[in-house]
This record gives C-alpha cells, sequence and structure tokens, in this order.
C-alpha cells in the first residue's frame, strides 16, 4: 500500500506492507532510524514519536494509520542544526548512557515541557513513566529535564 | 524552542567531560546493531525449540524454502565447520541436532526479501520433537541423567566432581571450619533468575566480502572473542571474518555470549547478500543468558561481642543447558561469600549444575549479588542475636588492606571497607514524610492503594564487594594501537567495547592527559586493525583500556622523539598475574587469584504497605571504592543505574519458567524499574587509587548492583520484621502469607 504523510516538516512517501508499524517504516522505509524498537509493543516508550502533536508509541501505530497525519520524530526537534533545550539537557548532564532509550525520552520530555513549562518532580517521574531506562537509574535523566525545564 | 550547543569540553583523566557520543545519540543520529543497513539485504529469522528438552526426530525445510522471497533455510548441516561453539567450552550447538536442551535454542534459521516473510517461512519449518523429561530442579540434578555426558568443563584445571550434571564445583576451606561461637545464625536465602533486559535488542548485520569472508557488525561486549568463536564455525581462518562494533544499546553481561553472529554470517555466506537479525523482544528473553538463580545456605558464628569466628556458605547456582560462564561465576559466588569481612575459619562450598532451565551465564556483578543478597541478610540477623547495631557489627569485622581473604588471599591493593561504611552512614537519613500525601509517594503509587494506613517505614544497610578483571590465572589483556600523524594529529585505536558504560570517552580522556592534545580520534572498535581488548566485563575495561593506551601513547611518543617522523606503536597492557585456586582446597597457589577488590555500601530507606505487600523504596546513599575516578560524572551514573539494576532484583524482576519454558519473556510481564519505582541515589566517590592500576582506577560498574538488592531487603525487612529470604520478594511474603 502507499502511504503518505509529512514527517518533520516534510512530506514522504513510502510503499508499505499492511502489517507493517509506524515504527517499522520510520526505520526501514524513510530512512529514519532514530526511534528505537527496544519492545515493540508498547512497553518501553523507545519508539516514542509525535504525531499530530500527540505523543504515540510508533510501535503501536499502523504505517497506513499515519498515512495523511504530520509526525514529528527525534531527529525533527533540532532546528538549524541546533539541539533542542531538551537534547543539550540531556548532553549536558550525562543522562545519556548506552542512549538506546535517548530519543524516546527526549522526545518525550520536549512534548512534556509543550505543555507544562515548569513542571514537579513528581509530574515528571509521572510524565516519563512510560519509557524505560536500563542503564541511568533515571537520576540523571530527571536532572536533564529539570534543566531544560529552568532554560 | 532551541538553545545554542555548547563548546565541547575535551576532558582529560579525572574531569567529568561530557560523552563523545553525547550529541549522536541524543539526535537519533547514533547507529546502533539494529539500525545497520545494506543495499540489498535480506532479513535472518531463526527458528527455536518449543521444548526444554527433546530429541529432534526430523527437520523439515522445504515447505518453508517455497516461501515467497525466501533465499535459505539453514540447518546443522549447513554448518560447514566446527558443529558447537561457546565462551568458554564448546558445548552449544550453532543450529540444535539430535537433541535441544532448552526453551528457545535456535533450530533452523532462514532469510527472506522482508522480515515478515522470514517469520513466516519460520512457522512453515516442520521439525518433530520427541519431547524427554527436562532435568528443571538444581537441587536433583546431580542425580540424573546427563546433559552432556562428555562433561565439556572437566578436566581445566577444577575440581574432579563425578557426579552428573556438575558444571563445576569449589570448595574454600581456612582454618577449622567446626569452629565454634557463642552464637550461631543460620539461614537460607534464593534469588530468582534476573534478566538483563538491555535495551537494544540483539541484533547485527553480516556482509559477505566476495572472497569467502564475512563482516559482521553486531552489538558484542568482545570483539576477537566472537570472532575466535565465529571463525572456526564457518570453516574459515580468523582473519576471513572480521567483527567490528555496531552500536550497543546496553549489555550488562548479556552479550558475552554469541547471539546473532554466526546466524548471520552463515546465512550470508549462503545467499551471497547481506542478512540482518534483529531479535524482538520476546526472542531476546530466550536469546541470552540470565543471572544464575541460587540457593544459598549460609551458617555465621561469632564471638559475644561480635567478631567473626567462622563462616559456613553452601551455593547451589542453576546453570541452565550450557556451560557459558557458569565456571567463573560459581568461583566468585566462592569467592565472595563470606562477604567484606575478616574471618580465621570458613567452609565454602559452591556447585552449579546443568539443568534444561534457560542457560545463564554473565550479568553485572556475576556471581557476588547471590552471595550479598545472603552475607548480608546473615549479618543483619547476627547483629540482630547480639543486640549490636549493624552497622557497628559491620565495622568491628571489616576486611582492610593486609587482612587475608578465606581464599588465602592478601588484600595487597586498596580496599577501604570501613571508610565506605563510614561514608555512607555518614549521609544523612531523609526525615519521614508527612501524611497526608499524595500517593504517588505511597506504596502502590498511582494505583491509589492507600492513604497511609498500614504503611511502615525501614532503614537498612549492606556492604559487598568484588573482583576487578578476570581471574584464576586467565591471561587478561588489552590492546591499544596509537598513530602520531604528520600533521600533529593522532588516532587512537582500541577494540574495547563501548556499551553505554562510557568507555570511548576513557580511552579519549587518557589519550588526551598523555599525547596533552585535544587533536586526536578514537577509530572504531573492531578485530581489523588492532588486537583485542578482552570483555567490557568484571568491571575491568576502564583500568585495562587506560593501561593499554597510557602505554601505546607513551611509547609513541618516544618513538616519535627517537624517529621525528610519524609513528604507528602497538601495546599489549596486562595487569598483575593471578593464579588458579588450588582444586581441593579453594586455597590460592600464587599471590592472587583475583587482581584485585573494589567495596561499595548502602543505606537505603524503604516504606512497606504492610497490608497489601506493596513496597516503595524512598531514598538510597551510597558509598563506593572507585580507585580514582576518570570521570566523576559517568561514574555516578553507573552507581545510580547499577543501583537500579539491584533493585529491580529486589522488588519486581524475575524470568519466571514452567517445566523449564519461560512464562514472561515480554516487558509486560517481566518488569524492570521505571522512573516512579527509582528514588534519588545519593553517592559519596571514596577515592583511594590503587596501586597496581593506571591513574588508580578500579571498575565501578558492578559494586553498586552487588549491593543494592541486599541493603533494600534489609529495609524491607526493617519495616515488616519478617526475614524475607528470597528475592524478588513477593507480595505475599512482606505481608506474611507462605
Ligand atoms: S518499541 Fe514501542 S513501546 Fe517499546
Ligand atoms: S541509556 Fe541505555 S537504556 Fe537508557
Amino acid at each position: 500500500m502507499n502511504v503518505r504523510l509529512t514527517v518533520n516538516g516534510e512530506p514522504h512517501e513510502a510503499e508499505v506492507w499492511e502489517g507493517e508499524s509506524l515504527l517499522f517504516a520510520l526505520r526501514e522505509r524513510l530512512g529514519l532510524p532514530g526511534s528505537k524498537n527496544a519492545c515493540e509493543q508498547g512497553e518501553c516508550g523507545s519508539c516514542s514519536v509525535l504525531l499530530d502533536d500527540r505523543l504515540v508509541c510508533s510501535c503501536l501505530v499502523l504505517a497506513v494509520q499515519a498515512d495523511g497525519h504530520d509526525v514529528v520524530t527525534v531527529e525533527g526537534l533540532a532546528e538549524d542544526g541546533r539541539l533542542h533545550r531538551v537534547q543539550e539537557a540531556f548532553a549536558a548532564t550525562g543522562a545519556v548512557q548506552c542512549g538506546f532509550c535517548t530519543p524516546g525520552f527526549v522526545v518525550a520530555a520536549a512534548d512534556l515541557l509543550e505543555h507544562n513549562a515548569d513542571p514537579s518532580d513528581d509530574e515528571i517521574r509521572e510524565a516519563l513513566s512510560g519509557n524505560l531506562c536500563r542503564c541511568t537509574g533515571y537520576a540523571k535523566i530527571f536532572d536533564a529535564v529539570r534543566l531544560a525545564a529552568s532554560q | 524552542m532551541t538553545v545554542p550547543a555548547e563548546k565541547l569540553r575535551l576532558g582529560r583523566v579525572g574531569e567529568s567531560a561530557r560523552r563523545t557520543d553525547a550529541v549522536p545519540k541524543v539526535t537519533g543520529e547514533f547507529a546502533y546493531s539494529s539500525d545497520a543497513y545494506a543495499a540489498g539485504m535480506l532479513w535472518g529469522r531463526t527458528v527455536r525449540s518449543p521444548h526444554a528438552h527433546a530429541r529432534i526426530r526430523s527437520i523439515d525445510v522445504s515447505e518453508a524454502l517455497a516461501m515467497p522471497g525466501v533465499h535459505a533455510v539453514l540447518t546443522h548441516e549447513d554448518v560447514p565447520g566446527e558443529k558447537r561453539y561457546g565462551l568458554e567450552f564448546r558445548d552449544q550447538p550453532v543450529l540444535a541436532f539430535d537433541r535441544v536442551r532448552y526453551f528457545g535454542e535456535p533450530v533452523v534459521v532462514v532469510a527472506a526479501e522482508h522480515p515478515e516473510q522470514a517469520r513466516r517461512a519460520a512457522d512453515r519449518v516442520r521439525i518433530e520433537y520427541e519431547p524427554l523429561e527436562p532435568i528443571v530442579d538444581p537441587e536433583r540434578a546431580t542425580e540424573q541423567e546427563p546433559l552432556h555426558p562428555d562433561r565439556p568443563t572437566m578436566g581445566h584445571g577444577y575440581r574432579d566432581d563425578p557426579r552428573p550434571n556438575v558444571v563445576r564445583s569449589l570448595v574454600i576451606r581456612r582454618g577449622d571450619p567446626d569452629a565454634r561461637g557463642d552464637v550461631s545464625v543460620s539461614g537460607v536465602y534464593e534469588l530468582g533468575i534476573q534478566d538483563q533486559a538491555f535495551l537494544g535488542p540483539e541484533s547485527g548485520l553480516a556482509v559477505p566480502d566476495g572472497e569467502g569472508g564475512v563482516d559482521v557488525y553486531v552489538a558484542t561486549q568482545w570483539l576477537h572473542v566472537d570472532r575466535d568463536q565465529v571463525a572456526p564455525c564457518l570453516g574459515l581462518r580468523p582473519e576471513q571474518v572480521r567483527i567490528h562494533l555496531a552500536g550497543v544499546g546496553g549489555a550488562f553481561g548479556g552479550r558475552e555470549d554469541l547471539s546473532m553472529q554466526i546466524h548471520g554470517a552463515l546465512l550470508a555466506l549462503h545467499t551471497n547478500r547481506p542478512v540482518k537479525i534483529v531479535y524482538d523482544r520476546q526472542e531476546s528473553f530466550v536469546g541470552h543468558i540470565h543471572r544464575h538463580p541460587a540457593k544459598i545456605w549460609a551458617e555465621h558464628r561469632a564471638t559475644r561481642d561480635g567478631k567473626l569466628v567462622c563462616i559456613r556458605v553452601r551455593i547451589l547456582l542453576d546453570g541452565g543447558a550450557y556451560a557459558s560462564s557458569s565456571t567463573a561465576v560459581t568461583s566468585n559466588a566462592a569467592s565472595f561469600a563470606c562477604g567484606p569481612y575478616a574471618v580465621e575459619n570458613a567452609l565454602v562450598e559452591s556447585t552449579c549444575v546443568y539443568t534444561n532451565n534457560p542457560p545463564c551465564g554473565a550479568m553485572r556483578g556475576f556471581g557476588a549479588v547471590q552471595s550479598c543478597f545472603a552475607h548480608e541478610a546473615q549479618m543483619d540477623k547476627l547483629a540482630a542475636a547480639l543486640r549490636i547495631d549493624p552497622i557497628e557489627l559491620r565495622l568491628r569485622n571489616a576486611l582492610a588492606p593486609g587482612d587475608s581473604l578465606p581464599t588465602g588471599q592478601r588484600i595487597t591493593g586498596t580496599l577501604p571497607v570501613a571508610d565506605v561504611i563510614r561514608r555512607c552512614a555518614e549521609l544523612p537519613v531523609p526525615e519521614a514524610e508527612e501524611l497526608p500525601r499524595d500517593p504517588i509517594r505511597l506504596p502502590g503509587g498511582a494505583g491509589n492503594t492507600t492513604r497511609g494506613e498500614g504503611v511502615r517505614r525501614g532503614v537498612g544497610f549492606a556492604v559487598g564487594f568484588k573482583n576487578i578483571g578476570y581471574s584464576e590465572g586467565f591471561d587478561d589483556y588489552c590492546t591499544a594501537r596509537v598513530r602520531l600523524l604528520a600533521d600533529g594529529s593522532a588516532e587512537v585505536h582500541c577494540a574495547a567495547a563501548e556499551v553505554g558504560q562510557g568507555v570511548a570517552n576513557v580511552i579519549l580522556q587518557t589519550a588526551r592527559t598523555e599525547l596533552d592534545t585535544d587533536d586526536l580520534v578514537l577509530a572504531p572498535a573492531t578485530t581489523s586493525s588492532v588486537g583485542s581488548a578482552g570483555s567490557a566485563s568484571a568491571s575491568r575495561m576502564t583500568w585495562m583500556a587506560a593501561g593499554a593506551v597510557r602505554e601505546a601513547c607513551r611509547a609513541a611518543l618516544a618513538e616519535r622523539e627517537r624517529t621525528g617522523g610519524e609513528v604507528d606503536v602497538e601495546r599489549v597492557y596486562r595487569h598483575p598475574r593471578t593464579t588458579p585456586f588450588d582444586p581441593e582446597t579453594g586455597q590460592v597457589t600464587g599471590e592472587r587469584a583475583h587482581v584485585a577488590y573494589a567495596c561499595a555500601a548502602m543505606r537505603v530507606v524503604a516504606e512497606v504497605d504492610v497490608e497489601l505487600g506493596l513496597t516503595r523504596v524512598v531514598w538510597i546513599g551510597t558509598a563506593q571504592d572507585v580507585g580514582r575516578a576518570v570521570n566523576p560524572q559517568a561514574v555516578e551514573g553507573q552507581i545510580e543505574g547499577g543501583t537500579a539494576q539491584g533493585l529491580g532484583l529486589a522488588l519486581m524482576e524475575e524470568v519466571q519458567t514452567r517445566g523449564g519454558l519461560i512464562t514472561n519473556a515480554s516487558f509486560t510481564d517481566y518488569l524492570v524499574p521505571t522512573t516512579l519505582d527509582m528514588p534519588p541515589v545519593e553517592s559519596v566517590l571514596v577515592e583511594d587509587p590503587e596501586p597496581d592500576a593506571p591513574y588508580g582506577v578500579k571498575g565501578v560498574g558492578e559494586p553498586p548492583t552487588v549491593v543494592s538488592t541486599a541493603a533494600i531487603l534489609s529495609a524491607l525487612r526493617d519495616a515488616t520484621g519478617r526475614e524475607l529470604t528470597r528475592v524478588p520478594v513477593s507480595f505475599d511474603e512482606v505481608v506474611g502469607l507462605d
């Protein structure tokens, strides 16, 4: 099937098999492997993207469902070669180790700050509870979100 | 909204320099093994055993081969070289023949144009099995039919244990194991199977080179040992197999053993096309080894004033179907069974058995986690029996340099046990938070299960230690190569696996320090441009990589001094030699069986809803012996992350099996700690430079995992007054329903 969608502001078109997830289409059809595939069953958040400005697990969305819609992935957060403040904060605070969870966290944290400019610690924990990280123990991820919020 | 990227700070040894891979990782540009791509590539899929133990009667691939898009369906008959491989002992079939010995064992591999075509073809492979009685109870395994009648682990200098299904047994005898004290406490402790649960699934890309050889891009922990296992199975010379490190999404021991390397290479050579294999999460749970589940019987005898007199411990580890690194885990569990305490008399017996349960091998903490859980529960019990403060009791027995371990090894390096205990105990414990409060800060969290009634607070403490580096006479080395170019820049080659722990920064910060320049690059890690670095395991990589890079840099500078031109030098660094244990007494046969040790102390505040069994860890404070921190921010990150993994084992993580079959192979059913489970972790880095190590460094990855399970359980016992002898703790045990 043919799908047309906007990804990171650019129009894209791809030939997909109807069972393919949006995550698979992004990674394998559109050359955007930044969104990650840690579970492909909606449990880890590593595949987080914005679909029409709503945070979703792209592994749970079929590629054909995204037909005609607007998608923002981790690759679309930086503008004009400048990191998004959340990306910058993750790099600065040591919130990145293996980094496999990072794209999902960065997208989810950017979405949080979009809706809540000054989240409390509990709000940060709750907002990011759908994203798993196996390396950091989350402490420096919280630092990163607080730092980004303060800027 | 954007902010300008700060100018990169290129750090030296001892500085919290930003990770070299931080920016590509936050932008999504960093290429992981599962992102690998090559034009015309096929997708591989592995057909796995649905049985824990069965004879293979027949394999029919004809239907699968006829499916659309399918290019190859391979069985053990298509393995051109050695049919078996193994990290330490060659006991594991590349593709099963005759028998399968565990649930999920690979039997057939398929390659097709699309991953879905490969999956469907895999479903059409017809394998006829004759199910056999699985060995699933490790306590009975030594009386059952041997799973490996040829006993692959025997005759390697280990104690000769004639019982069937023994992978290794080790007995450590010290002093008079019958020595009596004024008091004695005993307990039996159990730990379930923990999974590494790295987020990046096993994956890689194998590319045929057109001349009979193959390049494999894979997430692994030790490139050269992968090559040395892959090449013989393909019937190739080592140099025809080049292993390149693709981005690694976490490892924690789970990538020491091979996953897709041989399978991908077989398919690639067979089809003459690049082949990519990516496991899904379910396959990942069966596709790698786990932390050994254990049962530990312990007795501690002490004088009335709290001096340990004698410790007796028996450890039983379930190694599952294949040896992996079980022999070393067995000896580690024994080495650390008595904890970081001085004791004159000890008897430690550690045995690992083969079963048809999931294979076990390396996971962060490697045998010491299991032992620490038991010895710290015992120390708390002893403190209670003696009415001595538990921290004071630990201080009275703390090991110190110059003391001897139950193996007879004298501690020659640093080991500030009393110091980490004191520094940790000094950390102020937060006041109990008032009620009412937001349910997110109560046990049960967003589940809104209590308003605070039935919630009890407990404070726990634990100390643990572990070896750094490979032990028992293993020739442990790391290679680095440095090129100084005419334009003044430098290039560093080292095959150390960056698995997320930050070794790339260790290498760069070392090279910048030694060469006193920022103008240098780290070449990609590969087997084709530099010798072996050894494994990113055993908390050894920082020490070993810093040692090798330092030596290579110094040699390069000396060479340039001499010749004045471009230089290209490779150097091999070895840590001080170790020797094996005496197979009969478990005593060291030379100066040391382990190179060095690192310790950590941890204090935990937890709240427990004693009616529902729900728990909440409120705060963790820890002091860790780090030798010298190459990058303090990264060290803290290791401590926080390692602590989280121990918290997972304490509270929620267990691979569950029934008749050897894994029943919870997903993140829906196997729970790992989330942002809502982790408390703040306050860490103190105790810097006491290790005399034998470059810059005095020690590995830091494992001690936090070793100690945190034990420390959390100590807090839960304090809150509930119950023994809580098994992890992960169950709600039933917490509330006292057995
Ligand atoms: S990959 Fe989508 S939630 Fe895990
Ligand atoms: S940094 Fe590895 S999973 Fe988060």
